[in-house]
């Protein structure tokens, strides 16, 4: 492949993708989209929407009804073992076995990606300690907690250094503490210049963490977009404000936004155009409200999903 | 990924299989020794000394490469299949599927646990069996080409069976209903020759009766079947069972929706 290209082609692009099950389900749609080199994507859509199986097909885990895909510009079909070496892929589902040692799972893993016996020990020692897991290196995988789990999927993907990574709901189920470890390893990796594709149902993991956002709904994708235009489409946004204490606060009446007291320490200021906020804030200053804090009530990845699924 | 990565990670799924043996030894490696342990003492201590063959063979020795065989198959067939099924059933298969191990190592992989089971519970029966006997060996060479090609050619089918197999019950039916039948017809306990001839017609039809005496010629010298052409159709299931699993994996048959 020339040289320019490589560096230049997308890392993944597919074209005209359907699938259709057994039992007749439609379950993608002729969809085509492309993820930039360096991207961090995020693929959204309900339950059944048809994420899980794009993701099988990139990653050979699902066969396709037609349509073509390609990672850094090799076509699946002809360069199946050549795109895999370039994949790591954390699947919805554990996939382990639940009587393994944690240590042999991720060492079978690079072994299996052909690294001779010493290089994927050492490989997996440095995954695992990335992931905070080497200390339970030695205990049977059904012995860890679901964040652990989470970890050691995680690890797996990594064994084989991929320049694509792609996560089918990684967090999931995973306390806060953990769900911000891992943001923080994506964070690096992405930093590294590793593709990564990301499905979620946090959506305030996408506005974190993502570039770029693409919409799957009923097989089709509905909306393929940088995260920055789509959110630049969001008029309407809520404000929850945190004042002093008073009594004797005079009621504000706006036809720019809306105010109403939730509580003696806290408003809710809804408002239509984001470049009026601080406006607002100051009109509220002069009527005598000391405000403290100020947070984005409503996360607005979530805001525009649920528009753009519902339409 | 070149030939010897390639080698490299059959050598690691065959290595996992290995282990996963060992760690189940209660279960993989003790049973048939406990039940060859009965066949010995009850068929080869308390009744074979009534059993007259018509050569210098006694019947403990007549039975012990049978039981071996036995072993073999039973075990490399078992191991392979329940071992793929499970990986299946818990989507661990996925591990392998994602990684650039192509088909021909992922099967060579299982086939060297399938082989790995099959020789050590061979080497188990054939340490009880010296216990009852004294075991001469004819021809090593015999011995060893027909317990590892036996072995290869059962952990074919096992896994063949396990690509196929959507429920635990469709890996318990080819053993119980196909293989104990054809085994225990096969030549083990007894000598097709002293059957009446419509029996000695079917035994014909078995396979597990060539195998059952090419290792009995290997053992004894003694076989009531072409040892040659018993080989030769050795190698060719394997090429040909060899083939279809490669065809199958290609196809994503049973793993790939």
């Amino acid at each position: 492949m020339d040289n320019n290209f490589a560096k230049t082609c997308p890392a993944l692009k597919i074209e005209n993708l359907t699938k259709v099950y057994k039992s007749g389900i439609r379950a993608i749609d002729n969809i085509s989209f492309e993820v930039a080199q360096g991207s961090f994507f995020a693929l959204l859509g309900q339950n059944g929407a048809g994420k899980s199986t794009t993701i099988g097909i990139i990653t050979s885990l699902v066969n396709k009804t037609s349509g073509k895909v390609s990672v850094f510009g090799y076509d699946l079909d002809q360069h199946r073992t050549k795109i895999k070496q370039m994949i790591g892929v954390v699947p919805q589902e554990f996939n382990f076995g639940t009587f393994e040692k944690t240590g042999d799972i991720v060492r079978n893993q690079a072994g299996f990606f052909g690294l001779p016996p010493r290089v994927a020990e050492a490989k997996a020692k440095e995954t695992l300690q990335r992931l905070k897991l080497w200390y339970r290196a030695e205990h049977v995988s059904r012995s860890l907690s679901g964040g652990m789990k989470r970890r050691l999927m995680l690890a797996k993907s990594l064994v084989n250094s991929p320049k694509l990574l792609i996560l089918d709901e990684p967090s999931a189920g995973a306390d806060v503490e953990i769900r911000y470890q891992i943001w923080e390893l994506l964070g690096e990796l992405s930093a590294s210049g590793t593709t990564i594709i990301l499905t979620t149902h946090y959506l305030e993991e996408v506005e974190k963490l993502c570039d770029h956002v693409a919409i799957i709904n009923a097989g089709k994708i509905v909306e393929n977009t940088s995260l920055q235009n789509l959110l630049s489409r969001l008029n309407e946004q809520t404000f929850l404000l945190t004042i002093e204490p008073s009594d004797v606060l005079p009621t504000v009446d706006s036809d720019k936004y809306t105010v109403q007291r939730l509580n003696e320490q806290t408003l809710e200021i809804n408002i239509s155009d984001i470049g009026l906020l601080g406006g607002a804030l100051q009109e509220l200053g002069q009527k005598g409200y000391k405000i403290k804090n100020i947070t984005n009530k409503t996360n607005r990845v979530e805001q525009l999903y649920l528009s753009i699924t519902r339409s | 990924m070149g030939f010897f990565r390639q080698c490299i990670a059959s050598y690691t799924l065959m290595l996992k299989e290995c282990h996963r043996i060992v760690r189940i030894w209660s279960q993989s490696l003790i049973p048939p020794a406990i039940t060859t342990s009965m066949y010995f003492i009850v068929f080869g201590n308390l009744l074979g000394d009534k059993i007259q063959l018509g050569n210098d063979v006694s019947y403990i020795q007549f039975m012990t490469p049978g039981l071996i065989m036995l072993s073999i198959i039973s075990n490399s067939y078992v191991n392979v299949c329940s071992s793929f099924f499970s990986a299946k059933f818990q989507k661990s298969i996925e591990e392998l599927m994602v990684a650039s191990i192509n088909n021909v190592a992922i099967i060579i992989g299982y086939v060297g646990g399938g082989l790995f089971r099959g020789l050590a519970t061979g080497t188990v029966v054939c340490i009880i069996g010296m216990l009852f006997t004294e075991i001469t060996i004819h021809s090593w060479a015999m011995v060893f080409a027909f317990a590892i090609l036996t072995s290869i050619v059962f952990s074919l089918a096992g896994f063949t069976n396990a690509i196929f197999a959507k429920k635990f019950d469709d890996i318990a039916i080819v053993p119980t209903f196909v293989l104990t039948p054809l085994i225990y017809l096969g030549g083990v306990f007894h000598s097709v020759s002293s059957l009446p001839q419509h029996w000695q017609s079917l035994s014909m039809a078995n396979p597990i009766y060539y195998v059952v005496n090419g290792l009995r010629y290997g053992f004894l010298g003694i076989s009531e079947v072409n040892i040659l052409a018993s080989f030769a159709a050795l190698v060719v299931c394997v090429m040909l069972l060899m083939g279809v699993n490669i065809y199958l994996l290609r196809k994503g048959v049973g793993i790939r929706s």
